[in-house]
């Protein structure tokens, strides 16, 4: 038990950031908008998060800059796929390369420097608890508020009417549109959020777990969450397990190279993404026999209202 | 018309006119909608019927046109402003979605519904409508577990909760037995009773005479002119419908036919979903005969074909062709065998729609010595075998590099059947090979059919429309939920109640001793 609550305590710090990204995009996703652009999104919500933070001394401000930068992403996102009906994962891929370049470019100055960012506050009472208590609430703020938005997210899709709108617009937005949702606008919103809490995902990697700016330093983090939503099958609750159980093993691995083990550590760190394949092989075998899982029908394909056919 | 009509109406179309590229689907169309009346809008595939309905949905905008709504114009820049008009349709493939329950469905895009969604009070007021209407179903029922009956219910239910006066049906009736329909046909005398205005999309001159109180006859566009149900008869619609005579005679000869080309015995195949489709289904073709199968939609007649000719895996039983057991055989090995496949989805599985017509003419032949040499085609020979096939089928196409997804629906056959009966089959499976065309290519098609039978082709045909069928096959099989109900072995003299209470689910001795005798023996 000794040995696992602080690697227990670094899987839930190391898989927050990849916990908001794939949360994002579930909620993209959902309206039927793949958005590839996740691991240039959350470069530039990195970037803004620390530039922000860096400048007005303040964490909270930087983490509302990410946001904000990542809506703007998605509103390009959601103008390439739903206005110009341009094809989603050229546009998405052309995100990646842009976010990749623009941060590492404006970065350039904030190299080096580090900043006070998002420090601990365990909940009272909470963080008492054996296990649990250090494990899940003797974190930052954001930690908290991940945890938060699982379960409004969770509660977002299943019982309110808007959640119901997102999904049929995901699912079926011919019979959407017939019913008087406007497909257009679902997509424009839910992709700009989408695209604001994964950027949060980025700027949680700069002001609250490194505290300091780094070229590429999501390393790949947003792929990563582009394959837990398929392995989340687009369910908040699984999303939070995975994002656990990939930074889990991250601190695992770290842990046992340290301890110097004959395991290459690259065996090590294919785990989650060996796991995901798995999950896909296990949903495809099971599509065939008549059980239907959470992806949206409607995922990736552009809507056109008086298409004939 | 009736006295319990009164004079205002409730929507009013004048002078609707829509063009999509190239083609006019609506030319000043006028149409109108009272109170209390089944207004039937009549007219063949392509006439405009669902693009006029579709623009008085709020899905189309006409380019011109005026579109009144108890007095008042209006203008719907979508079905939202519809639906808020009081106007419901019930489209052909239903708008709902699969992954959802009959609940969800039902409150889509509603106004006026809290945030966080009220579910028992939904459920009641699905309870109520369902009861008041005969609609039964199961509101927290997932829409893909529903038969395409239910599924049906549902849609009306849909625009019955969100308090349409004016209802849209647009062919009900296509996926429906004809037991079901009638059912359907109570739920709208309920409607019309309360006051509400149905329109009825159909082209099937039965129901129309049965059920409307005024038709709407619509031909390549244009409005032919409403009447009276009173005052007319099926032959005069018919005649308004088609623009002249009705002929629906076939020239087919008496042949004797021969061993069987294809034999099916106890096939069973599963659907896209993994549910069974197909369920012991025994039965042979033979050279020289159309076999006929009838029955709704979606009953497994698909799946069949797909399993004859390699596209489904049979779970078991075995099929034979020339007495050599093909069954799981691939694709190729019954092309080869000569066994051809006109699928009901030109432009999924028949054709590719981006390439262009000589390149779609060579697609089950491109391994061929004609067309190609050591891996290379022949463009020459390939061009000059499609202009051959062009010219043959009486294709219309601008040149042999044209995209196919150019193409109108009766070309596309034309150039389908062309490519499967220019390679000598022995059996050709053809399904709804005449859905959607007009008259002359309709009658084209079956011509076509009917000689490749008299040159001792075993034919299979799947068709939707009753007529086709008795006219065209030598025996008809009628399949329900996957099962064959029975063959007849003379359809044109099978009184066509029985063929229903087949396509209902009833077995073939039963449903001909209960239904009316109509002429000789069956």
């Amino acid at each position: 038990m000794e040995i696992l609550i602080p690697i227990l305590t670094a899987a839930v710090r190391s898989g927050t950031p990849i916990l908001y990204a794939t949360l994002g995009e579930i909620v993209t996703e959902k309206g039927g908008i793949l958005n590839l652009g996740l691991e240039g999104i959350m470069l530039l919500g990195a970037y803004a998060g620390f530039a922000v933070s860096y400048s007005t001394g303040n964490a909270w401000l930087g983490i509302a800059a990410a946001f904000f930068v990542g809506t703007l992403l998605g509103l390009v996102h959601a103008f390439i796929c739903v206005t110009l009906k341009g094809n989603q994962v050229v546009s998405g891929l052309a995100m990646t390369m842009f976010g990749t370049g623009a941060s590492s470019l404006l970065g350039r100055n904030f190299v080096g420097f580090t900043i006070p960012g998002l420090n601990k506050i365990p909940v009272p009472l909470l963080s008492d608890i054996p296990v649990i208590g250090p494990v899940l609430f003797n974190h930052d703020a954001l930690i908290y508020c991940s945890y938060a938005l699982v379960f409004f997210l969770c509660w977002f899709f299943n019982s309110t009417r808007q959640g119901l709108y997102l999904r049929a617009t995901g699912d079926n937005p011919r019979a959407a549109d017939a019913m008087g949702i406007s497909v257009a606008k679902t997509r424009y919103f839910y992709t700009m959020v989408g695209a604001g809490i994964v950027a949060v995902g980025g700027a949680y990697m700069s002001v609250a777990y490194t505290k300091m700016w780094a070229e590429h330093m999501t390393a790949g983090r947003g792929w990563i969450a582009v394959a837990l939503v398929i392995f989340a099958i687009w369910n908040p609750a699984r999303a939070a397990f995975g994002a656990y159980l990939f930074g889990g093993v991250e601190a695992f691995q770290l842990r046992l190279q340290a301890a110097g083990t004959t395991i290459p550590a690259p065996i090590l760190m294919m785990l989650p993404y060996l796991m995901t394949i798995g999950v896909l092989l296990f949903i495809s075998i099971k599509k065939g026999k008549g059980i239907v899982f959470g992806a949206p029908a409607s995922l990736g394909l552009p809507f056109f209202r008086e298409e004939r056919d | 018309m009736d006295a319990r009509a009164p004079s205002k109406p409730l929507v009013r179309m004048e002078k609707i006119t829509k063009r999509f590229t190239g083609v006019t689907a609506n030319l000043d169309v006028d149409f109108d909608v009272r109170p209390g009346e089944v207004h039937a809008l009549l007219g063949e595939n392509g006439a405009g019927k669902s693009t006029l309905m579709n623009i008085l949905y709020g899905l189309y905008r006409p380019d011109s046109g005026v579109l009144t709504i108890e007095g008042k114009d209006v203008s719907f820049s979508s079905p939202r402003d519809a639906i808020a008009s009081g106007i419901g349709m019930v489209h052909q493939h239903f708008m709902l979605i699969p992954s959802q329950t009959v609940w969800e469905n039902m409150i889509l895009g509603l106004e006026g519904l809290s945030s966080v969604l009220p579910k028992r009070a939904i459920r009641e007021r699905i309870l109520e409508l369902s009861s008041r209407y005969g609609l039964s179903v199961d509101p927290d029922a997932k829409i893909w577990q529903l038969s395409i009956g239910e599924q049906q219910r549902v849609a009306i239910l849909q625009m019955l909760y969100r308090r349409a006066k004016i209802l849209v049906l647009d062919e009900p009736t296509a996926v429906l037995t004809p037991q079901e329909a009638e059912h359907l046909f109570v739920t709208v005398r309920q409607m019309t009773s309360e006051g509400h205005g149905i329109v009825f999309i159909s082209h099937k001159m039965d129901e129309v005479m049965g059920l409307s109180h005024r038709v709407t006859i619509l031909r390549k566009g244009r409005l032919v002119g409403t009447v009276d149900t009173a005052s007319t008869t099926k032959e005069k619609l018919a005649e308004m419908m088609i623009g002249q005579k009705m002929i629906f005679s076939i020239e087919k000869k008496e042949l004797q036919p021969g061993k069987p080309v294809i034999e099916c015995a106890s096939v069973c195949a599963l659907g896209d979903r993994g549910i069974p489709a197909v369920s012991r289904a025994t039965f042979m073709i033979r050279e020289q005969e159309i076999l006929g199968v009838a029955g709704v939609a979606g009953n497994g007649q698909q799946e069949l074909c797909e399993t004859l000719v390699g596209l489904r895996k049979v779970e078991s039983g075995a099929i034979r062709v020339n007495n050599e057991e093909l069954t799981n055989s691939i694709p190729k090995t019954f092309i080869d065998k000569g066994i051809h496949y006109i699928p009901a989805d030109r432009k999924g599985t028949g054709l590719v729609p981006n390439m262009n017509v000589s390149e779609n003419s060579i697609l089950k032949r491109y391994w061929s010595r004609a067309v190609s040499k050591k891996g290379f085609i022949d463009w020459k020979e390939v061009f000059s075998f499609a202009r051959g096939l062009v010219s043959r089928y009486n294709v219309s196409t601008p040149s042999m590099e044209t995209p196919v997804r150019n193409l109108s629906g009766g070309n596309l056959q034309k150039l389908m059947l062309g490519r499967e009966l220019s390679d000598s089959p022995i059996a050709i499976l053809a399904v709804h090979p005449t859905w959607g065309l007009d008259v002359a290519a309709t009658k084209f098609v079956r011509e076509q059919l009917l000689a490749a039978r008299e040159a001792g082709c075993a034919v299979l045909l799947v068709s939707e429309d009753l007529d086709e069928l008795l006219a065209m096959s030598d025996r008809l099989a009628v399949m329900c939920k996957g099962e064959i109900m029975g063959i007849l072995d003379s359809p044109a003299e099978t009184p066509v109640e029985a063929i229903g209470l087949m396509m209902a689910g009833t077995p073939a001795e039963e449903a001909l001793a209960s239904a009316p005798r109509g002429g000789g023996k069956s």
